[in-house]
């Protein structure tokens, strides 16, 4: 593969005129912003301190589709319902996760959200309506059916939002959710996070046709397929689809292309993709080289800005691996805890 | 106290939940008009209409995982699989996701669902539709799995499975449906994880579930005639497993017999006699423990075939005699 050009981001004026149209404040722009970096520092402080033997179990990291999960926390409500899949530390943070609590079930203290029992792949945060990552390629998908159908049923205003990769949608249970959760009309906003691999299959191995997303007109589900990148483009998306939803017009399925830069999990060597292909994204579509252009471009941020908030979000980062190493691991003598049959 | 059969008590308890809590409420494949395959929930569509009886797709996993985002919303979920063979399509959200919810996410979510499932032989219907899995599902811990016998265990069990904050598979039995009991028509419940010594005696522990306890009363009836008395215990809930009420039983008794009709390779029997030799009570015994299962091969068609394919009460009488008269 040819080393790619880098992404024409467009002029400032059409930036200006998009946040603009979409009502998007230079506040929120740059909370948008922090959101990524902390993200982003947040993944690579975990993949540190793997290589620093100091992670017991895998972890999925998401680094590069930051833009997904912050599009997404853009459009929603916090009290709307989340269910994610494995890779998911940037949808939780997005949501407005406690770092610290992350930090600690990362490295599996009982201070951590789930008291060391869940790990990287199931942290989950109910007091927020946070309702768990996944181990189980789209076991999440018809879960986020009983959850509209509460919704509906309880006659509330919250929807549910359930992203799932590009392996998942080629799960059984993908196509009996779509149909159920189109049947019955339910709040649920389906989110396919479109990073290319299914582990090491390339969805365009693994799926007949593309995009994903046009499946969802097989169940008369409207849907969008965008730049999964481009953060104010994935914002819009999600947008109109929230909209759709919270007036009862029933589901939306949005697939966002993305890429990861890390590998599917501590074991990947990446045998399966070129060097050149992850150093294409790293360098001409990273998400927040994007935004980060557009900022400082409309002049939202300058230079010393943009870094300071990003170095921030470093420190936050760093401070939840203090406190992390700081908690105490759970007591053998709790193994027992939550246990009733 | 009225008689009824299992099933209606099954159906009474389902009713009256439905009417002293709303959150209640049932899904699965043609239980509104058509009252669901063996007519359990026949009326029930309409007296709660469509939202709460609602009729869903054959869709046997995403129904297990529409009860488990209801649950997880507070909502009181009872699914109904129409045949215990289809559990195996709903496996992945029932062993993977419902049963580790509370525990993985540090015990800060609860699963309150109920799956009901008919299971056994005894129907005619052949190897996908008579399979006894319910030593199968004793293999996830988080998974509560209740298995009455009688109308009346089956309605005490049913109202306390849904008042349960945890995910119960609550396994009926075909050829039960049609049984009578005396069931009274008001609330009760019967507590989960309770074993019941369904007739007491002195000279053998018979431990047996669903069908299997109605045969092994009808041969304790005769022997008693005899003057072989046999003690029945029904564990009634299989996970967790009432081990205690059993032990106690083989300490008094001295010899131990488990009767299932799943295959008897890996099949529960094997856990409680793991559980007796295992414990002081093993120096009470007189006698070799034994188990009678199913054969480990599919269920048959064939109606001669499909009675040899699983205990009879020829077989189980045979067994405690051996077993009484020292003949094992």
């Amino acid at each position: 593969m040819s080393k790619g050009q880098e992404k024409d981001i467009g002029s400032r004026e059409q930036f200006e005129e998009r946040v603009k149209q979409l009502g998007l404040s230079d506040d929120t722009l740059i909370g948008v912003y922090r959101t990524m970096c902390t993200v982003r520092h947040f993944e690579y402080m975990a993949d540190k301190l793997y290589a620093a033997g100091k992670v017991h179990g895998t972890m999925h990291l998401s680094a590069g589709q930051e833009a997904v999960a912050a599009g997404i926390s853009m459009a929603v409500c916090p009290d709307d319902y989340l269910i994610n899949h494995h890779r998911g530390h940037g949808h939780f943070i997005a949501k407005g996760a406690d770092i610290n609590l992350m930090m600690a079930e990362f490295l599996g203290k009982d201070t951590g959200y789930n008291h060391g029992r869940g790990g990287s792949m199931h942290i989950a945060d109910f007091q927020s309506n946070n309702l768990g990552a996944n181990g189980i390629v789209g076991g999440g998908i018809p879960q986020a059916v009983g959850v509209g159908l509460a919704l509906k049923m309880q006659k509330r205003k919250e929807i549910c939002v359930c992203i799932f990769g590009d392996g998942a949608a080629n799960e059984g249970v993908f196509h009996e959710a779509m149909n159920m959760v189109a049947l019955w009309k339910l709040p649920v906003l389906y989110v396919c996070e479109n990073n290319k691999y299914g582990m090491s299959m390339d969805v365009e191995r693994a799926s007949a046709k593309l995009p994903l997303a046009q499946r969802a007109d097989a169940y008369g589900i409207p849907w969008a397929c965008v730049d999964g990148n481009d953060v104010v483009e994935v914002y819009d998306a999600m947008k109109t689809a929230v909209e759709h939803i919270r007036s009862g017009n029933g589901p939306y399925f949005v697939e966002a292309i993305t890429y990861r830069y890390f590998g599917h999990s501590k074991s990947d060597r990446n045998l399966y993709r070129p060097k050149e292909e992850i150093e294409d994204w790293k360098q001409n579509r990273d998400p927040i080289m994007r935004f980060t252009k557009h900022l400082l471009q409309s002049e939202i941020l300058d230079e010393g800005q943009a870094q300071e908030i990003d170095a921030q979000a470093e420190q936050v980062i760093v401070k939840a691996v203090e406190f992390a190493e700081a908690s105490p691991e759970p007591d053998v003598s709790t193994l027992m805890e939550y246990v009733y049959a | 106290m009225p008689e009824i059969t299992y099933l209606e008590a099954i159906r009474q308890a389902l009713w009256q939940e439905m009417k002293r809590d709303e959150r209640v409420f049932l899904l699965g494949e043609d239980i509104g008009r058509y009252g669901g395959a063996f007519g359990l929930t026949h009326g029930m569509l309409d007296e709660f209409g469509e939202e709460r009886v609602l009729e869903t797709p054959i869709s046997e996993a995403t129904i297990v995982a529409t009860a488990i985002g209801a649950a997880l919303l507070g909502m009181r979920p009872v699914a109904e699989l129409m045949f215990m063979d289809f559990v195996l399509l709903s496996l992945d959200q029932l062993a993977n996701q419902a049963a580790k919810m509370h525990f993985m996410f540090g015990g800060r979510a609860t699963v309150p669902m109920v799956v009901r499932m008919p299971g056994g032989s005894g129907s005619g219907a052949a190897s996908q539709h008579s399979q006894s899995l319910e030593s199968v599902l004793m293999q996830f811990p988080g998974l509560i799995v209740v298995n009455p016998s009688t109308p009346y265990d089956a309605k005490g069990l049913m109202l306390s499975a849904i008042r349960n904050p945890n995910p119960v598979c609550f396994v009926e039995h075909k050829v039960l449906y049609k049984t009578k009991g005396e069931v009274p028509e008001g609330d009760y419940t019967i507590p989960i994880g309770v074993a019941e010594i369904k007739r007491p005696g002195r000279d053998i522990t018979v431990v047996a579930n669903n069908v299997m306890v109605m045969k092994t009363l009808n041969v304790a009836e005769k022997l008693s005639k005899e003057g072989i008395e046999v003690e029945v215990i029904d564990p009634r809930t299989l996970l967790p497993l009432d081990t205690e009420a059993i032990l106690k039983s083989v300490a008094r008794t001295g010899r131990l017999l488990v009767v299932h009709e799943a295959c008897q390779t890996g099949g529960w029997a094997g856990e409680v006699i793991a559980s007796v030799v295992g414990s002081p009570v093993f120096d009470y015994i007189d006698a070799p423990v034994r188990r009678l299962a199913g054969k480990d091969i599919p269920i048959p068609y064939n109606r001669g075939l499909e009675k040899s394919a699983i205990p009879q009460e020829a077989d189980i009488e045979q067994e405690i005699r051996a077993l009484v008269e020292g003949r094992i």
